[in-house]
């Protein structure tokens, strides 16, 4: 019996390892001090590298932490501490559906909505449609944690005569930061990889991105269209950019495991 | 023939009390123990709750029927029965926390010296205040240190000033007799001390913000003997300064530590009484029943 | 630890050894009334006996209490019986000692008693055996307790004498048997003193060792 799960951990890993042993021998030749700083060179012109794409992706996971993660927070805790059991169905299944929502119809909604009335693609339309993503993410995650904090904690609170709201923000929250902590962080490693939405919101650039009203690069952009580019530089610069993405993803999956497992005794 | 025994005078422990007065047994005479840390004693006629045809229903369940009882200040009243017997609810209710669970509604009235507890206006943060709640699960708050355990009630109620803070930690420390076990780790997490220690911080937590009026849900059902007995010589020591009502299930805590008994069953409030009545001499058969042990 | 209520187990003893002393008072004034034909110490006895019955019915309402709230174990549960079987052998003590005074009051309207056989010497062992009883309980020290039942042979011995003496007297002198027999009586009286101290005494070995040593060898050893 063990040999069997033995052998199906293994198989579980073995993708995972085989896909990162080749991303790093594709990419690592590329990875060069030029690919962190350099803008992309013109079509065809060797050299050059992704650093606005790099920026960029960070700037949008900033972007949409702040628009996301304040709606998805109160709505979490609405559910879990004020909401009542009719209505909070109604918003979990909601939650949930968006959730289901494919990304490229949040691209097309981003350009319908935002894009078009705005005149152009911008970094802000990018951040506002990854927050959408993250949203029904955090708003379930924050739910959960949130009741998970045993009842005990808000009855001692409110015996002390304290009130609902500070107990909500001052006791229950601090006690389930650390899991609300996890949950934002699994959220923003789920759209840092975020191809479609981008396609219609960003649209990607070769330039710095000076202003939320401007277009904005982002890796999964440049990853795209170096793909599928004719030039074998840009090719490489690809499983370059490729790798330096799952690299960023594994850190955020790194942090959660250090965050979750750090126990204040 | 050499005697130990010298021809002492008359002389009774207690100079001011005869013989003949300090007869317990009769049923209205006050207890003859008195604590020595207590200051002058309360009045005994001064009623903490008054308690009014109090029913508390849950949906359409009653759990509390009609009961009527006064508490008084400065003494400790202990309610006891078996499971499901309605005093935990009825305890709650003294403090407005049977207000928290959906569906929970109260037909009565229950006055705290005087005034409605239930009355139009009547904030209920405010009620909790000035009655407070100790649980049978001592509950310290996980994220904060022993000093911001004890202190939470008065920091989140917008009180700043650091002496008095300070102060204020110091002194409801000591009354839950806790304050030479902690005084060097202040800033230790609430959740790194031992049971018994867990519960006695929760004490002092609830001490912290003075409420008038202390209620205990079954506070040491959790707790092992010697945890026990450091909560009720605590207990003993409150009853100068404060009012407390305990509900519990071990009816020898309730003789221990209460002047006052009341025993409920089914909702009901069976009987009440000072508590070497409901001991010794029950006048409910009821009682009698389940104080010897043959309930069930 | 201390407990809050453990001076009610203080006060219950010092209420026992209170009585001890009063019942032990008692017997005194009553042999000196006796012997020294004095009356006016007979009333003194009398309200000795008025005390030590409420002290009887306070010890009682206190140990029935203690064990009610405060489920008393070991040492402290043995304290309680202990104390009420001993509270109510004191009080009988103390109801021999007053009849004893009352016989004495009677005695002296019959003129002076020109022969008190072993009487003196009874009422001597009769109190030293009350007070090396409570003398065990204060002490708590259960050898000296053990003393007292093996020394109560002597009292019985004198008492039987007294009684052989005092009939042979009555048939010999009928003039003087009104007398005589209520010395038959302070006899026994006595002799009844002496058993109450002898219980008292197995009562503090039982407290101090947990061993009841009633009817057993321990104590039909006679003493020296």
């Amino acid at each position: 019996m063990s040999v069997l799960a033995v052998v199906c951990a293994l198989l579980v890993v073995l993708p995972l390892i085989l896909v990162l042993f080749y991303l790093l021998k594709m990419g690592v030749s590329s990875l060069n001090w030029n690919f962190f700083t350099k803008l992309p060179e013109p079509a065809g012109v060797d050299g050059g590298g992704m650093a606005n794409a790099i920026v960029g992706t960070l700037e949008l996971m900033g972007l949409a932490l702040v628009m996301g993660v304040p709606i998805g927070l109160l709505g979490g805790i609405y559910l879990s501490e004020y909401g009542s059991e009719k209505t909070n169905t109604w918003i979990r299944f909601g939650a949930d559906v968006l959730n289901g929502v494919p990304s490229i119809v949040w691209g097309l909604i981003g350009f319908t909505l935002v894009v078009a009335p705005m005149g152009g693609y911008s970094a802000f339309a990018g951040g506002l449609v990854l927050a959408c993503i993250m949203v029904p993410l955090v708003l379930r995650t924050t739910e959960e944690v949130l009741v998970l904090v045993p009842t005990s904690y808000r009855e001692a609170g409110m015996a002390l005569g304290i009130p609902r709201w500070k107990i909500t923000f001052n006791i229950v929250l601090r006690t389930a930061a650390k899991g609300i902590v996890t949950g934002v962080l699994l959220a923003l490693g789920r759209i840092a990889g975020e191809t479609a939405p981008l396609l219609f919101t960003a649209l990607g650039t070769t330039l710095w991105n000076t202003s939320l009203k401007d277009p904005i690069a982002a890796l999964p952009l440049q990853i795209y269209n170096y793909a599928i580019s004719p030039y074998p530089d840009q090719n490489r610069q690809a499983w370059a950019g490729a790798l330096v993405l799952i690299l960023m993803v594994f850190l955020l999956s790194a942090s959660v495991r250090i965050v979750s497992s750090r126990r204040k005794k | 023939m050499n005697s130990v025994i010298t021809n002492q005078p008359f002389v009774m422990s207690d100079p001011a009390k005869p013989v003949t007065e300090s007869v317990p047994v009769h049923p209205t005479a006050p207890a003859p123990s008195p604590s020595p840390a207590a200051a002058t004693p309360v009045p005994q006629q001064e009623i903490a709750f008054d308690i009014q045809d109090l029913s508390i229903f849950y949906g359409s369940h009653q759990a509390v029927k009609n009961v009527t009882m006064h508490i008084p200040s400065g003494s400790v009243t202990s309610i006891i029965g078996p499971s499901g017997c309605g005093k935990s609810t009825a305890l709650r209710a003294l403090n407005r926390m049977h207000e928290l669970t959906p569906g929970a509604r109260h037909t009565g009235k229950i006055l705290m010296k005087g005034q409605d507890l239930y009355g139009p206006g009547v904030d209920a943060t405010v009620v909790r205040r000035r009655v407070g709640m100790v649980f049978q699960k001592s509950n310290p708050f996980p994220t904060l240190t022993i000093a911001e355990n004890v202190l939470v009630g008065l920091r989140l109620n917008g009180v700043r000033d650091k002496t008095f803070l300070n102060k204020r930690l110091e002194e409801s420390l000591r009354m839950a007799a806790l304050w030479d076990e902690v005084k060097d780790h202040l800033n230790r997490p609430g959740t790194g001390l031992s049971g018994g220690q867990q519960q006695r911080l929760c004490i002092a937590r609830a001490l912290a913000v003075r409420p008038e009026i202390l209620l205990m849900d079954e506070p040491c059902s959790a707790l092992d003997p010697i945890a026990t007995a450091k909560v009720e010589e605590l207990i003993h020591a409150l009853k100068s300064q404060y009012t407390v009502v305990i509900v519990t299930h071990n009816m020898q805590q309730a003789a221990r530590v209460s002047e006052k008994t009341a025993f409920f069953y089914m909702g009901k409030l069976i009987e009440y009484g000072p508590t070497e009545q409901i001991f010794m001499n029950p006048k409910d058969p009821q009682t009698e029943a389940y104080v010897s042990g043959r309930f069930g | 630890m201390k407990r809050y209520f453990h001076h009610e187990l203080e006060d219950l003893r010092k209420h026992l050894i209170l009585m001890g002393e009063r019942t032990i008072d008692s017997v005194r004034l009553s042999m000196q009334s006796l012997l020294a034909d004095d009356v006016s110490m007979a009333g003194q006895v009398i309200a000795l006996d008025d005390e030590i019955d409420r002290l009887e019915v306070l010890i009682d309402a206190e140990c029935v209490r203690y064990i009610t709230l405060r489920q008393p174990v070991a040492h402290d549960v043995r304290l309680m019986t202990v104390a009420m079987k001993t509270n109510h052998e004191l009080e009988r003590a103390g109801d021999e000692a007053t009849s004893i005074a009352k016989r004495a009051r009677r005695l002296a309207e019959f003129g002076k008693v020109d022969e008190f056989f072993n009487i003196p010497r009874m009422g001597d062992l009769a109190l030293e055996q009350l007070r090396d009883a409570m003398d065990s309980f204060i002490a708590e020290d259960a050898n000296k307790a053990l003393l007292v039942p093996r020394r109560d042979k002597e009292v019985d011995d004198l008492n039987r004498d007294n009684y052989v003496k005092l009939t042979d007297k009555i048939s010999g002198h009928p003039e003087t048997s009104h007398a005589n027999i209520e010395l038959i009586f302070i006899s026994k009286s006595l002799e009844r003193i002496a058993d109450h101290a002898t219980n008292i005494a197995e009562e503090v070995v039982y407290l101090l060792k947990g061993e009841d040593v009633r009817h057993t060898q321990e104590v039909r050893r006679t003493a020296m």
